[in-house]
């Protein structure tokens, strides 16, 4: 099995990780993963992160729902069996419309809504019996950690991170899964 | 410190005279005899009365022709009636806009919004407009009654009255002193709160202290209250009343909505001319966003009130609520539906990316279509009242609206003269000078 080396540097305040994650980037190191126990605001965009198309997915899907339902209901009520129903028109989709718009609006926010939370489950890879992927327990607690992969310069990276005011730095060899 | 340029000043002026002509106009060609309107009508029905008169052989003669007196005299007064609604929707819509600011303005004091201070001088500059546009709202609504033929509310009209049991039924509330009376309330506890509350913010400019500030907090609470009850029964006085035999229990704050959304609209023109112009240094695109996002937002909260009030009515489909839209529906379907496309479809679909809210272009462009459909919005609230199915959209319409936005433009950027546009000791104005989103 081969292993890889990592660098993990723990730091205790998100001020000092966001200038961490700059000088680190300054020095054109790559950065796999920042662990940390709540968002810090702009770390996406010091890390260089692409933005999320979670919103583009979920508009996508809302156009989808209201497809659905007005599919659904034009189909039901309108063609299959338009009966009179208290002397609303069914002739046509258009004529009962009024009627048919708290569903549609409904169903639209439901495909939306859902679609996109299970998009953002499939992408994160968020499951009920997933393992926790968590390297140190404390990064859920108070503390931030950066895991920096190392290509035979540890003792420079150790160095740099050092300077950035963390408090801890550990090299791991790290079992690859493939 | 703004300057008012001259080019600006200027084009207000020429678009008061221009409107001041076409309005003018509007009154001059309004009044048609018996006769005329007798050959109008001879003209564009002519297919028409042949068909008529053959299966109405059986009604005598007399009957006919007392029919036809009334027809005629019907169409003679919507004639009549024209320029005065045009007026008075244009004067309506940019009053309504001032209100909109205001009532934005004191949300933003009484929520402490960190955001918005840096564009407050513009939101009191635009406020100022609300003393002279309402009044004027109110000089015309009287105006209709003691100098013209009742043209815009039927229930001034005593000889209506006198033949109507459901008007006499409201007579409490619909009369005219019991109108204007209220108006001048409604009217003087905003002026009186906008007053103050600049005030109140141009001495927190110079003061030591923040009781200037707490002051304004206090009142733009108080005036908040104040101001839901009497928006409400201003809607219903000033709008609702054009159809003395409806009334709908959600039309204050549909009307609210529009309101508010043509409000912001106008604060965000404002400030991105300002902006254009090197005033306003610290207004970002961020403070750009956040009023694209309340134009959106409230967009969507107008179109939810216009259906709410549109579908619950539809679907009860009881005769005597039903005829306001049927009415709606059978003449002014354009506009009717038309709006809905203007003030939801259009901003929903332009405003919901987050870079597009950031562009100034953008925001205008959606900006004039929203003003665009709330113009529209007020026109079919009152028009089908008074001119029926013989509206369009021509020289009075128009130039009443070219005469209330050069007035609009005088007054309020007149106004942003008076003060500097950046709050200086306002507690949050560090926090909007640097807001970022």
């Amino acid at each position: 099995m081969e292993t890889s080396k990592v660098i993990h540097a723990i730091y205790t305040d998100d001020d000092v990780l966001m200038n961490a994650v700059k000088s680190v980037r300054a020095e054109k190191h790559h950065i796999e993963e920042i662990y940390t126990p709540f968002p810090v605001h702009g770390l996406d965009k010091a890390m260089g992160l692409a933005p999320t198309r979670l919103a583009i997915t979920a508009f996508l899907y809302g156009a989808v729902g209201l497809a659905v339902s007005i599919f659904m209901m034009k189909y039901i009520m309108i063609e299959d069996w338009p009966q009179n129903i208290g002397g609303k028109p069914s002739f046509s989709f258009i004529e009962n419309m009024p009627a048919f718009v708290p569903i549609m609006f409904e169903l639209t926010v439901f495909f939306a809504a859902h679609l996109m939370v299970i998009t953002f489950y499939l992408r994160s890879r968020l499951w009920p019996f997933k393992d926790a992927e968590n390297p140190d327990p404390r990064t859920t607690d108070d503390h931030f950690l950066m895991e920096i992969a190392v290509h035979n310069n540890e003792e420079a990276l150790t160095k740099l991170l050092k300077e950035t005011g963390a408090v801890e730095v550990n090299i791991i060899e790290k079992e690859d899964e493939h | 410190m703004y300057t008012f340029s001259n080019k600006l000043k200027t084009f207000s002026i020429a678009l008061i005279i221009l409107g001041l002509l076409g309005v003018g106009y509007g009154f001059m060609t309004s009044h048609k005899s018996f006769e005329e309107v007798e050959t109008i009508l001879a003209d564009e029905h002519h297919g028409e009365e042949v068909a008529h008169a053959d299966d109405t052989h059986a009604i005598t003669a007399e009957a006919k022709a007392d029919q036809h007196k009334k027809h005629v005299e019907h169409v003679q007064h919507q004639i009549a009636n024209r320029p005065w609604a045009a007026i008075y929707v244009a004067a309506f819509f940019f009053m309504m806009i001032a209100l909109g600011v205001l009532a934005f303005y004191a949300v933003q004091r009484a929520s402490q919004a960190g955001w918005s201070p840096v564009l407050f001088r513009v939101m009191e500059g635009i406020s100022t407009y609300l003393l002279p546009g309402g009044l004027i709202v109110l000089i015309i609504a009287g105006a209709s009654h003691f100098i013209g033929h009742n043209n815009i509310f039927v229930w001034m009209d005593p000889e209506v009255v006198a033949h109507d049991k459901l008007i006499q039924g409201k007579a409490g509330w619909l009369n005219v002193w019991g109108f204007l009376i209220r108006g001048i309330i409604y009217l003087g506890g905003w002026v009186l709160y906008s007053h103050f509350v600049r005030k109140f913010s141009i001495a927190q400019d110079t003061a030591e202290d923040n009781r200037n500030f707490k002051k304004a907090f206090r009142i733009s609470a108080a005036f908040l209250v104040f101001f839901l009850y009497t928006e409400s029964m201003m809607s219903w006085d000033w709008i609702m009343s054009v159809d003395p035999h409806w009334f709908s229990t959600l039309f204050g704050w549909y009307v609210l909505a529009g309101m508010l959304v043509s409000g912001i609209t106008v604060i965000a023109f404002i400030t991105l001319y300002l902006k254009s112009r090197g005033y306003l240094e610290h207004v970002n695109d961020s403070h750009l966003h956040d009023l694209a996002k309340f134009m959106f937002g409230f967009s969507i909260f107008w179109a939810y009130l216009w259906f709410s009030q549109f579908m619950l009515i539809w679907y009860a489909n009881i005769p005597e609520e039903v005829t306001y839209f049927v009415a709606r529906v059978n003449d002014y379907k354009l506009p009717f539906f038309g709006m809905v496309v203007l003030n939801l479809v259009f901003p929903f679909l332009m405003l919901m990316n987050s870079d597009y809210k950031r562009l100034p272009w953008f925001v205008v462009m959606t900006g004039v279509i929203i003003l665009v459909g709330h113009y529209v919005d007020v026109y079919t609230m009152i028009m089908p009242a008074t001119v029926g199915d013989r509206w369009s959209i021509g020289i009075p319409e128009i130039s009443s609206v070219l005469l209330f936005a050069g007035l609009f433009i005088f007054i309020v950027f007149n106004a942003l003269t008076k003060a500097p546009l950046l709050p200086k000791r306002n507690p949050f104005i560090k926090e909007s000078e640097n807001f970022h989103y």
